[in-house]
Protein backbone atom coordinates (compact mmCIF):
# COMPACT_ATOMS: atom_id res chain seq x y z
CA UNK A 1 0.00 0.00 0.00
CA UNK A 2 1.62 3.33 -0.85
CA UNK A 3 1.78 6.04 1.74
CA UNK A 4 -0.48 8.27 0.52
CA UNK A 5 -3.24 5.61 0.37
CA UNK A 6 -2.51 4.95 4.09
CA UNK A 7 -2.22 8.99 4.84
CA UNK A 8 -5.98 8.62 3.88
CA UNK A 9 -7.02 5.25 4.77
CA UNK A 10 -6.13 5.76 8.52
CA UNK A 11 -7.89 8.66 9.77
CA UNK A 12 -10.45 7.24 7.26
CA UNK A 13 -10.38 3.68 9.47
CA UNK A 14 -10.36 6.02 12.74
CA UNK A 15 -13.22 7.35 11.67
CA UNK A 16 -15.42 4.65 10.88
CA UNK A 17 -14.55 2.89 14.62
CA UNK A 18 -15.77 5.60 16.49
CA UNK A 19 -18.81 6.26 14.97
CA UNK A 20 -19.57 2.69 14.85
CA UNK A 21 -19.00 2.61 19.18
CA UNK A 22 -20.45 5.58 19.23
CA UNK A 23 -23.73 4.65 17.44
CA UNK A 24 -23.55 1.01 19.62
CA UNK A 25 -23.14 2.64 22.43
CA UNK A 26 -26.08 5.00 22.42
CA UNK A 27 -28.32 2.33 20.99
CA UNK A 28 -27.42 -0.50 23.70
CA UNK A 29 -27.83 1.75 26.43
CA UNK A 30 -31.07 3.37 25.04
CA UNK A 31 -29.50 7.34 25.35
CA UNK A 32 -32.18 9.75 24.58
CA UNK A 33 -31.77 11.84 21.59
CA UNK A 34 -31.72 15.18 23.03
CA UNK A 35 -28.68 13.74 25.58
CA UNK A 36 -26.57 12.14 22.95
CA UNK A 37 -28.16 11.42 19.55
CA UNK A 38 -26.89 8.25 17.32
CA UNK A 39 -24.69 9.19 14.29
CA UNK A 40 -27.12 7.85 11.94
CA UNK A 41 -30.00 9.98 13.62
CA UNK A 42 -27.61 13.23 12.83
CA UNK A 43 -27.30 12.13 9.20
CA UNK A 44 -31.52 11.55 8.97
CA UNK A 45 -31.70 15.00 10.22
CA UNK A 46 -28.95 16.21 8.06
CA UNK A 47 -30.60 15.05 4.58
CA UNK A 48 -34.26 16.02 6.39
CA UNK A 49 -33.69 19.43 7.14
CA UNK A 50 -31.30 20.27 4.27
CA UNK A 51 -32.70 22.96 3.22
CA UNK A 52 -32.53 24.67 5.90
CA UNK A 53 -28.91 24.01 6.62
CA UNK A 54 -27.77 25.02 3.73
CA UNK A 55 -29.17 28.28 3.22
CA UNK A 56 -27.50 28.88 6.82
CA UNK A 57 -24.62 27.43 5.18
CA UNK A 58 -24.27 29.48 2.43
CA UNK A 59 -25.33 32.65 4.67
CA UNK A 60 -22.19 31.79 7.31
CA UNK A 61 -20.03 30.81 4.03
CA UNK A 62 -20.77 34.44 2.52
CA UNK A 63 -19.95 36.41 5.98
CA UNK A 64 -16.41 34.16 5.90
CA UNK A 65 -15.15 34.68 2.33
CA UNK A 66 -16.42 38.50 2.35
CA UNK A 67 -14.27 38.88 5.71
CA UNK A 68 -11.49 36.54 3.98
CA UNK A 69 -11.68 38.71 0.88
CA UNK A 70 -11.48 42.44 2.66
CA UNK A 71 -8.94 40.53 5.43
CA UNK A 72 -6.82 39.83 2.39
CA UNK A 73 -6.90 42.52 0.65
CA UNK A 74 -6.68 45.01 3.72
CA UNK A 75 -3.79 42.92 5.05
CA UNK A 76 -1.32 43.28 2.49
CA UNK A 77 -2.21 46.36 1.44
CA UNK A 78 -1.46 47.77 4.95
CA UNK A 79 2.14 45.73 4.56
CA UNK A 80 3.12 46.86 2.05
CA UNK A 81 2.42 50.59 3.49
CA UNK A 82 3.96 49.65 6.81
CA UNK A 83 7.34 48.61 4.23
CA UNK A 84 7.24 51.54 2.05
CA UNK A 85 6.45 54.28 4.85
CA UNK A 86 7.76 53.18 7.98
CA UNK A 87 5.64 56.39 10.19
CA UNK A 88 2.95 54.46 8.89
CA UNK A 89 4.09 51.32 10.30
CA UNK A 90 5.17 52.91 14.03
CA UNK A 91 1.74 54.71 13.95
CA UNK A 92 -0.66 51.87 12.83
CA UNK A 93 1.06 48.84 14.14
CA UNK A 94 0.40 48.63 17.90
CA UNK A 95 -3.38 49.56 17.41
CA UNK A 96 -3.42 46.28 14.80
CA UNK A 97 -1.74 44.09 17.86
CA UNK A 98 -4.64 45.17 20.19
CA UNK A 99 -7.23 44.56 17.99
CA UNK A 100 -5.85 41.31 17.67
CA UNK A 101 -4.81 40.19 21.26
CA UNK A 102 -8.45 41.68 22.56
CA UNK A 103 -10.84 38.80 22.78
CA UNK A 104 -13.52 39.13 19.60
CA UNK A 105 -15.95 37.34 21.96
CA UNK A 106 -15.39 40.75 23.91
CA UNK A 107 -16.05 42.91 21.05
CA UNK A 108 -18.30 41.28 19.74
CA UNK A 109 -21.26 42.87 21.62
CA UNK A 110 -20.06 46.36 21.69
CA UNK A 111 -20.15 46.07 17.98
CA UNK A 112 -24.06 44.72 17.43
CA UNK A 113 -24.65 47.80 19.28
CA UNK A 114 -23.04 50.10 17.02
CA UNK A 115 -23.38 48.65 13.29
CA UNK A 116 -26.03 46.94 11.42
CA UNK A 117 -26.15 42.93 12.56
CA UNK A 118 -24.80 41.74 9.06
CA UNK A 119 -22.07 44.50 8.86
CA UNK A 120 -20.99 43.58 12.61
CA UNK A 121 -20.81 40.01 11.98
CA UNK A 122 -18.67 40.73 9.10
CA UNK A 123 -16.50 43.37 10.84
CA UNK A 124 -15.73 40.44 13.44
CA UNK A 125 -14.64 37.65 11.35
CA UNK A 126 -12.59 40.69 9.15
CA UNK A 127 -10.86 41.69 12.34
CA UNK A 128 -9.91 38.29 13.62
CA UNK A 129 -8.65 37.42 10.07
CA UNK A 130 -6.91 40.47 9.32
CA UNK A 131 -4.00 40.38 11.60
CA UNK A 132 -2.42 36.97 10.46
CA UNK A 133 -2.51 38.44 7.35
CA UNK A 134 -0.67 41.34 7.87
CA UNK A 135 1.83 40.38 10.27
CA UNK A 136 3.09 37.60 7.86
CA UNK A 137 3.24 40.46 5.16
CA UNK A 138 5.11 42.23 7.06
CA UNK A 139 7.34 39.81 8.11
CA UNK A 140 7.91 38.19 4.68
CA UNK A 141 8.54 41.71 3.31
CA UNK A 142 10.99 42.50 5.83
CA UNK A 143 13.15 39.18 5.75
CA UNK A 144 14.47 40.21 2.02
CA UNK A 145 17.68 38.68 1.25
CA UNK A 146 20.16 41.66 1.81
CA UNK A 147 22.12 40.86 -1.10
CA UNK A 148 19.34 40.99 -3.65
CA UNK A 149 18.60 43.88 -2.00
CA UNK A 150 21.97 45.60 -2.94
CA UNK A 151 21.96 44.26 -6.20
CA UNK A 152 18.64 45.81 -6.96
CA UNK A 153 20.47 49.10 -5.39
CA UNK A 154 22.78 48.51 -8.16
CA UNK A 155 20.91 48.57 -10.80
CA UNK A 156 19.52 51.61 -9.54
CA UNK A 157 15.71 49.91 -9.20
CA UNK A 158 13.07 52.29 -8.21
CA UNK A 159 11.35 51.30 -4.96
CA UNK A 160 8.30 50.22 -7.06
CA UNK A 161 10.74 47.80 -8.77
CA UNK A 162 12.38 46.21 -5.92
CA UNK A 163 8.41 45.91 -4.08
CA UNK A 164 7.00 44.20 -7.67
CA UNK A 165 10.48 42.03 -8.84
CA UNK A 166 12.02 41.42 -5.32
CA UNK A 167 9.84 41.78 -1.77
CA UNK A 168 6.42 40.94 -3.14
CA UNK A 169 7.87 37.33 -4.67
CA UNK A 170 10.04 37.02 -1.71
CA UNK A 171 7.19 37.51 0.71
CA UNK A 172 4.35 35.23 -1.23
CA UNK A 173 5.24 32.04 0.83
CA UNK A 174 4.78 34.03 4.28
CA UNK A 175 1.85 36.07 2.63
CA UNK A 176 -0.18 32.60 1.54
CA UNK A 177 0.85 31.14 5.02
CA UNK A 178 -1.35 34.13 6.63
CA UNK A 179 -4.19 33.81 4.23
CA UNK A 180 -4.18 30.01 4.90
CA UNK A 181 -4.62 31.06 8.83
CA UNK A 182 -6.68 33.91 7.52
CA UNK A 183 -9.08 31.19 6.26
CA UNK A 184 -9.84 29.17 9.30
CA UNK A 185 -10.06 32.48 11.30
CA UNK A 186 -12.67 34.06 9.18
CA UNK A 187 -14.63 31.06 9.83
CA UNK A 188 -14.23 31.00 13.15
CA UNK A 189 -15.26 34.99 13.71
CA UNK A 190 -18.16 34.60 11.73
CA UNK A 191 -19.47 31.79 14.09
CA UNK A 192 -18.42 33.82 17.11
CA UNK A 193 -20.36 37.08 16.11
CA UNK A 194 -23.23 34.79 14.90
CA UNK A 195 -23.39 33.59 18.44
CA UNK A 196 -23.13 36.46 20.39
CA UNK A 197 -25.79 38.13 17.61
CA UNK A 198 -27.67 34.88 18.26
CA UNK A 199 -29.58 36.10 21.41
CA UNK A 200 -30.45 39.49 19.30
CA UNK A 201 -32.32 37.52 16.88
CA UNK A 202 -32.89 37.72 13.33
CA UNK A 203 -29.76 35.46 12.36
CA UNK A 204 -29.98 32.76 10.25
CA UNK A 205 -25.98 31.99 9.91
CA UNK A 206 -25.30 28.00 10.86
CA UNK A 207 -23.98 29.28 14.03
CA UNK A 208 -27.32 30.97 14.85
CA UNK A 209 -28.61 27.49 13.83
CA UNK A 210 -26.50 25.64 16.50
CA UNK A 211 -27.77 28.32 19.26
CA UNK A 212 -31.10 28.31 17.88
CA UNK A 213 -31.34 24.08 18.16
CA UNK A 214 -29.91 24.47 21.80
CA UNK A 215 -32.94 26.67 22.99
CA UNK A 216 -34.87 24.07 21.27
CA UNK A 217 -33.22 20.65 22.70
CA UNK A 218 -32.90 19.62 19.11
CA UNK A 219 -29.77 18.08 19.77
CA UNK A 220 -29.34 16.18 16.47
CA UNK A 221 -29.71 19.87 14.16
CA UNK A 222 -27.10 20.67 16.54
CA UNK A 223 -24.53 18.30 15.63
CA UNK A 224 -25.63 18.30 12.23
CA UNK A 225 -25.04 21.91 11.76
CA UNK A 226 -21.81 21.74 13.87
CA UNK A 227 -20.88 18.54 11.03
CA UNK A 228 -21.33 21.35 8.21
CA UNK A 229 -19.34 23.97 9.76
CA UNK A 230 -16.57 21.03 10.39
CA UNK A 231 -16.66 20.05 6.56
CA UNK A 232 -16.92 24.33 5.93
CA UNK A 233 -13.77 24.78 7.41
CA UNK A 234 -11.88 21.47 6.02
CA UNK A 235 -12.96 22.69 2.63
CA UNK A 236 -11.32 26.53 3.26
CA UNK A 237 -7.91 24.62 4.57
CA UNK A 238 -7.68 22.45 1.38
CA UNK A 239 -8.68 25.06 -0.90
CA UNK A 240 -6.37 27.62 0.66
CA UNK A 241 -3.46 25.13 0.93
CA UNK A 242 -4.18 23.65 -2.84
CA UNK A 243 -3.81 27.06 -3.47
CA UNK A 244 -0.51 28.12 -1.67
CA UNK A 245 1.12 25.23 -2.99
CA UNK A 246 -0.03 25.64 -6.85
CA UNK A 247 1.78 29.42 -6.72
CA UNK A 248 4.77 27.56 -4.67
CA UNK A 249 5.37 24.28 -6.33
CA UNK A 250 8.53 25.36 -8.78
CA UNK A 251 10.50 27.15 -6.43
CA UNK A 252 9.26 26.89 -2.70
CA UNK A 253 11.36 24.40 -0.55
CA UNK A 254 7.80 23.95 1.07
CA UNK A 255 6.19 22.97 -1.82
CA UNK A 256 8.75 20.28 -3.17
CA UNK A 257 8.71 16.65 -2.41
CA UNK A 258 12.45 15.74 -1.77
CA UNK A 259 13.61 12.08 -1.67
CA UNK A 260 16.24 12.76 1.68
CA UNK B 1 50.01 47.88 -19.79
CA UNK B 2 50.77 49.14 -16.27
CA UNK B 3 50.90 52.71 -17.85
CA UNK B 4 47.58 53.05 -18.62
CA UNK B 5 45.76 55.44 -16.92
CA UNK B 6 43.33 54.20 -13.82
CA UNK B 7 39.66 54.03 -14.36
CA UNK B 8 38.79 54.07 -10.84
CA UNK B 9 41.04 55.13 -7.80
CA UNK B 10 40.12 55.56 -4.05
CA UNK B 11 42.83 58.05 -2.38
CA UNK B 12 42.74 57.60 1.49
CA UNK B 13 39.34 56.17 1.42
CA UNK B 14 38.14 55.33 5.59
CA UNK B 15 35.35 53.40 6.56
CA UNK B 16 34.01 53.51 9.79
CA UNK B 17 30.32 51.49 10.59
CA UNK B 18 27.50 52.35 12.41
CA UNK B 19 28.87 50.21 15.35
CA UNK B 20 32.29 51.80 15.55
CA UNK B 21 33.98 49.55 13.43
CA UNK B 22 36.66 50.82 11.78
CA UNK B 23 36.60 48.65 8.28
CA UNK B 24 39.16 50.68 6.26
CA UNK B 25 41.43 53.53 7.23
CA UNK B 26 43.63 55.37 4.69
CA UNK B 27 43.24 53.16 1.63
CA UNK B 28 44.82 53.88 -1.90
CA UNK B 29 43.84 52.10 -4.61
CA UNK B 30 44.21 52.56 -8.52
CA UNK B 31 42.40 50.31 -10.67
CA UNK B 32 43.40 50.52 -14.79
CA UNK B 33 41.40 49.63 -17.63
CA UNK B 34 41.17 46.09 -18.75
CA UNK B 35 43.63 44.79 -15.73
CA UNK B 36 43.03 41.61 -13.93
CA UNK B 37 43.78 42.79 -10.23
CA UNK B 38 42.72 40.97 -7.02
CA UNK B 39 42.38 42.47 -3.42
CA UNK B 40 44.12 39.69 -0.85
CA UNK B 41 43.68 39.74 2.69
CA UNK B 42 42.68 37.93 5.74
CA UNK B 43 38.85 37.87 7.22
CA UNK B 44 37.61 40.56 7.87
CA UNK B 45 40.32 43.05 6.49
CA UNK B 46 37.50 45.42 4.83
CA UNK B 47 38.22 44.18 1.40
CA UNK B 48 34.51 43.14 0.69
CA UNK B 49 33.52 46.97 2.24
CA UNK B 50 36.32 48.05 -0.13
CA UNK B 51 34.42 46.21 -2.89
CA UNK B 52 31.36 47.83 -1.93
CA UNK B 53 32.60 51.35 -2.38
CA UNK B 54 33.67 50.82 -5.66
CA UNK B 55 30.45 49.71 -6.42
CA UNK B 56 28.93 52.38 -5.39
CA UNK B 57 26.72 50.42 -2.61
CA UNK B 58 28.23 51.94 0.26
CA UNK B 59 29.56 55.57 0.77
CA UNK B 60 33.11 56.02 2.47
CA UNK B 61 33.26 57.67 5.44
CA UNK B 62 36.39 60.18 4.48
CA UNK B 63 39.10 59.89 1.24
CA UNK B 64 37.27 60.02 -2.08
CA UNK B 65 36.35 57.91 -5.13
CA UNK B 66 37.60 59.11 -8.40
CA UNK B 67 36.15 57.65 -11.76
CA UNK B 68 38.48 58.45 -15.13
CA UNK B 69 34.80 59.14 -16.49
CA UNK B 70 31.63 59.02 -15.12
CA UNK B 71 29.55 56.85 -17.27
CA UNK B 72 31.99 53.54 -16.01
CA UNK B 73 30.71 54.13 -12.81
CA UNK B 74 27.06 53.22 -13.79
CA UNK B 75 28.46 50.36 -15.69
CA UNK B 76 29.10 47.81 -12.91
CA UNK B 77 28.76 44.15 -12.72
CA UNK B 78 28.65 43.12 -9.43
CA UNK B 79 29.03 39.10 -8.23
CA UNK B 80 28.18 37.98 -4.36
CA UNK B 81 29.66 35.64 -2.51
CA UNK B 82 26.99 33.65 -2.51
CA UNK B 83 25.00 33.07 -5.90
CA UNK B 84 21.82 35.29 -4.66
CA UNK B 85 19.51 34.23 -7.22
CA UNK B 86 16.00 34.66 -6.98
CA UNK B 87 14.49 30.91 -6.06
CA UNK B 88 11.84 31.75 -7.88
CA UNK B 89 12.46 33.15 -11.14
CA UNK B 90 13.82 30.78 -13.74
CA UNK B 91 17.88 31.43 -14.84
CA UNK B 92 17.15 33.17 -18.15
CA UNK B 93 14.71 35.90 -15.43
CA UNK B 94 17.31 36.12 -13.03
CA UNK B 95 20.13 37.01 -15.87
CA UNK B 96 17.75 39.02 -17.53
CA UNK B 97 17.44 41.29 -14.22
CA UNK B 98 19.74 44.04 -14.86
CA UNK B 99 17.96 44.64 -18.07
CA UNK B 100 14.62 44.54 -16.51
CA UNK B 101 15.33 47.10 -14.07
CA UNK B 102 16.61 48.93 -16.91
CA UNK B 103 13.58 49.33 -19.14
CA UNK B 104 16.19 47.85 -21.64
CA UNK B 105 14.96 46.31 -25.27
CA UNK B 106 16.78 43.75 -26.78
CA UNK B 107 17.28 41.36 -23.43
CA UNK B 108 16.54 38.00 -25.12
CA UNK B 109 19.58 38.08 -27.29
CA UNK B 110 21.70 39.46 -24.46
CA UNK B 111 20.45 36.89 -22.22
CA UNK B 112 21.28 34.23 -24.41
CA UNK B 113 25.00 35.65 -25.24
CA UNK B 114 25.46 36.43 -21.55
CA UNK B 115 23.95 32.21 -20.74
CA UNK B 116 26.62 31.08 -23.26
CA UNK B 117 29.10 32.30 -22.44
CA UNK B 118 29.10 30.95 -18.93
CA UNK B 119 28.28 27.83 -20.39
CA UNK B 120 24.62 27.87 -19.35
CA UNK B 121 22.79 27.96 -22.45
CA UNK B 122 20.53 25.11 -22.05
CA UNK B 123 19.31 25.73 -18.07
CA UNK B 124 18.00 29.05 -19.24
CA UNK B 125 14.68 27.34 -17.89
CA UNK B 126 15.83 25.57 -14.68
CA UNK B 127 15.13 26.72 -11.48
CA UNK B 128 18.16 27.78 -9.20
CA UNK B 129 17.48 24.74 -6.68
CA UNK B 130 17.51 22.61 -10.04
CA UNK B 131 21.69 23.61 -10.07
CA UNK B 132 24.50 22.98 -8.53
CA UNK B 133 26.97 25.84 -6.80
CA UNK B 134 28.90 25.60 -9.99
CA UNK B 135 25.86 26.30 -12.17
CA UNK B 136 24.37 28.74 -9.51
CA UNK B 137 27.57 30.95 -9.68
CA UNK B 138 27.92 31.09 -13.35
CA UNK B 139 24.22 31.89 -13.38
CA UNK B 140 25.63 34.98 -11.14
CA UNK B 141 28.45 35.57 -13.59
CA UNK B 142 25.93 35.85 -16.33
CA UNK B 143 23.52 37.93 -14.42
CA UNK B 144 26.71 40.43 -13.88
CA UNK B 145 27.60 39.83 -17.77
CA UNK B 146 24.11 40.84 -19.45
CA UNK B 147 24.90 44.16 -19.30
CA UNK B 148 27.80 44.53 -20.78
CA UNK B 149 29.89 45.96 -17.65
CA UNK B 150 33.43 48.19 -18.28
CA UNK B 151 34.17 46.98 -14.76
CA UNK B 152 33.49 43.66 -13.29
CA UNK B 153 33.72 43.09 -9.04
CA UNK B 154 33.53 40.09 -7.75
CA UNK B 155 33.46 39.30 -3.93
CA UNK B 156 34.93 36.02 -3.16
CA UNK B 157 32.60 34.09 -5.96
CA UNK B 158 34.49 30.92 -5.49
CA UNK B 159 35.11 30.21 -1.76
CA UNK B 160 31.96 28.44 -1.50
CA UNK B 161 33.15 26.08 -4.20
CA UNK B 162 34.33 22.66 -4.11
CA UNK B 163 37.95 22.81 -5.26
CA UNK B 164 37.22 21.18 -8.30
CA UNK B 165 34.73 23.31 -9.17
CA UNK B 166 36.53 26.04 -8.12
CA UNK B 167 39.18 25.12 -10.62
CA UNK B 168 36.98 24.56 -13.70
CA UNK B 169 35.41 28.13 -12.71
CA UNK B 170 38.93 30.07 -12.78
CA UNK B 171 39.67 28.73 -15.82
CA UNK B 172 36.67 29.71 -17.41
CA UNK B 173 36.70 32.99 -16.05
CA UNK B 174 40.07 33.75 -17.25
CA UNK B 175 39.02 32.52 -20.63
CA UNK B 176 36.41 34.89 -20.28
CA UNK B 177 38.83 37.55 -19.35
CA UNK B 178 40.57 37.72 -22.14
CA UNK B 179 37.98 36.69 -25.22
CA UNK B 180 35.95 40.31 -23.01
CA UNK B 181 38.92 42.22 -22.29
CA UNK B 182 37.19 43.63 -19.06
CA UNK B 183 38.72 44.97 -16.00
CA UNK B 184 37.78 42.62 -13.22
CA UNK B 185 38.76 43.44 -9.68
CA UNK B 186 38.58 40.19 -7.56
CA UNK B 187 38.96 40.12 -3.69
CA UNK B 188 40.04 36.87 -2.05
CA UNK B 189 41.25 35.60 0.78
CA UNK B 190 43.55 32.86 -1.17
CA UNK B 191 46.59 33.15 -1.41
CA UNK B 192 46.84 30.64 -4.64
CA UNK B 193 43.47 31.54 -6.69
CA UNK B 194 44.86 35.45 -6.32
CA UNK B 195 47.96 34.00 -8.11
CA UNK B 196 46.90 31.82 -10.68
CA UNK B 197 44.06 34.68 -11.60
CA UNK B 198 45.37 37.98 -11.50
CA UNK B 199 48.27 40.47 -13.40
CA UNK B 200 48.46 42.17 -9.84
CA UNK B 201 47.88 41.15 -6.63
CA UNK B 202 47.21 44.10 -3.94
CA UNK B 203 47.78 42.40 -0.02
CA UNK B 204 45.89 44.26 2.56
CA UNK B 205 46.23 44.67 6.17
CA UNK B 206 44.01 43.21 9.09
CA UNK B 207 41.33 45.88 10.22
CA UNK B 208 41.52 48.75 9.88
CA UNK B 209 42.59 47.59 6.38
CA UNK B 210 45.04 49.39 3.96
CA UNK B 211 47.09 48.73 1.14
CA UNK B 212 50.22 47.03 2.66
CA UNK B 213 52.08 45.73 -1.22
CA UNK B 214 51.18 45.47 -4.70
CA UNK B 215 52.64 42.00 -5.98
CA UNK B 216 52.73 42.04 -9.95
CA UNK B 217 51.87 38.74 -11.47
CA UNK B 218 54.11 38.42 -14.60
CA UNK B 219 53.42 35.63 -15.71
CA UNK B 220 51.71 34.91 -19.80
CA UNK B 221 48.20 34.99 -20.28
CA UNK B 222 46.70 31.81 -21.46
CA UNK B 223 47.35 30.06 -17.93
CA UNK B 224 46.37 27.26 -17.43
CA UNK B 225 46.42 23.78 -15.45
CA UNK B 226 50.38 23.75 -16.58
CA UNK B 227 50.30 27.26 -14.88
CA UNK B 228 49.30 25.50 -11.21
CA UNK B 229 51.71 22.80 -11.09
CA UNK B 230 54.85 25.30 -12.67
CA UNK B 231 57.87 26.15 -10.17
CA UNK B 232 56.66 30.01 -11.62
CA UNK B 233 53.49 29.70 -9.78
CA UNK B 234 55.01 28.15 -6.65
CA UNK B 235 57.60 31.09 -6.48
CA UNK B 236 55.00 33.81 -6.81
CA UNK B 237 52.51 31.55 -3.83
CA UNK B 238 55.72 31.57 -1.68
CA UNK B 239 56.39 35.71 -2.24
CA UNK B 240 52.47 36.40 -1.74
CA UNK B 241 52.30 34.55 0.99
CA UNK B 242 55.34 36.34 2.53
CA UNK B 243 54.12 39.20 1.72
CA UNK B 244 50.58 38.53 3.61
CA UNK B 245 52.50 37.10 6.36
CA UNK B 246 54.50 40.41 7.03
CA UNK B 247 50.95 42.18 6.20
CA UNK B 248 49.61 40.17 9.07
CA UNK B 249 51.92 41.55 11.62
CA UNK B 250 51.75 45.78 9.96
CA UNK B 251 49.37 47.75 11.95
Amino acid sequence: MSERLKNVAAPLCMLGIVLLAWEVIVRAAAIPPYVVPAPSLVFTILINDAGLLFDSLLVTLGITFQAFALAAIGGIALGIAFNLWRGVERSLYPFAVVLQVTPIVAIAPLLLIYLPQPLAVLACAWIVAFFPVLANTTLGLNSVDHNLLALFQLHKASRWQVLWYLKLPAALPQMLAGLRIAGGLSLIGAVVAEIAAGSAGAGSGLAYRIAESGYRLNIPRMFAALLLLSAAGVAIYFLLAGLSHLALRRWHESALQREI
Amino acid sequence: MSESPPIVSLRGVGKTFDSGTVALRGLDLAIRDGEFVSLLGPSGCGKSTALRILAGLSAPSEGTIKWSDAAAASRIGFVFQEPTLMPWADVAANVRLPLTLAHAGGADAAVTQALGRVGLADFAHSYSRELSGGMRMRASIARALVTEPQVLLMDEPFAALDEITRFKLNNDLLVLWQELRRTVVFVTHSVFESVYLSQRIMVMTPRPGRLFAEVPIDAPYPRDERFRTSADYAAYCRRVSETLERAMGAL
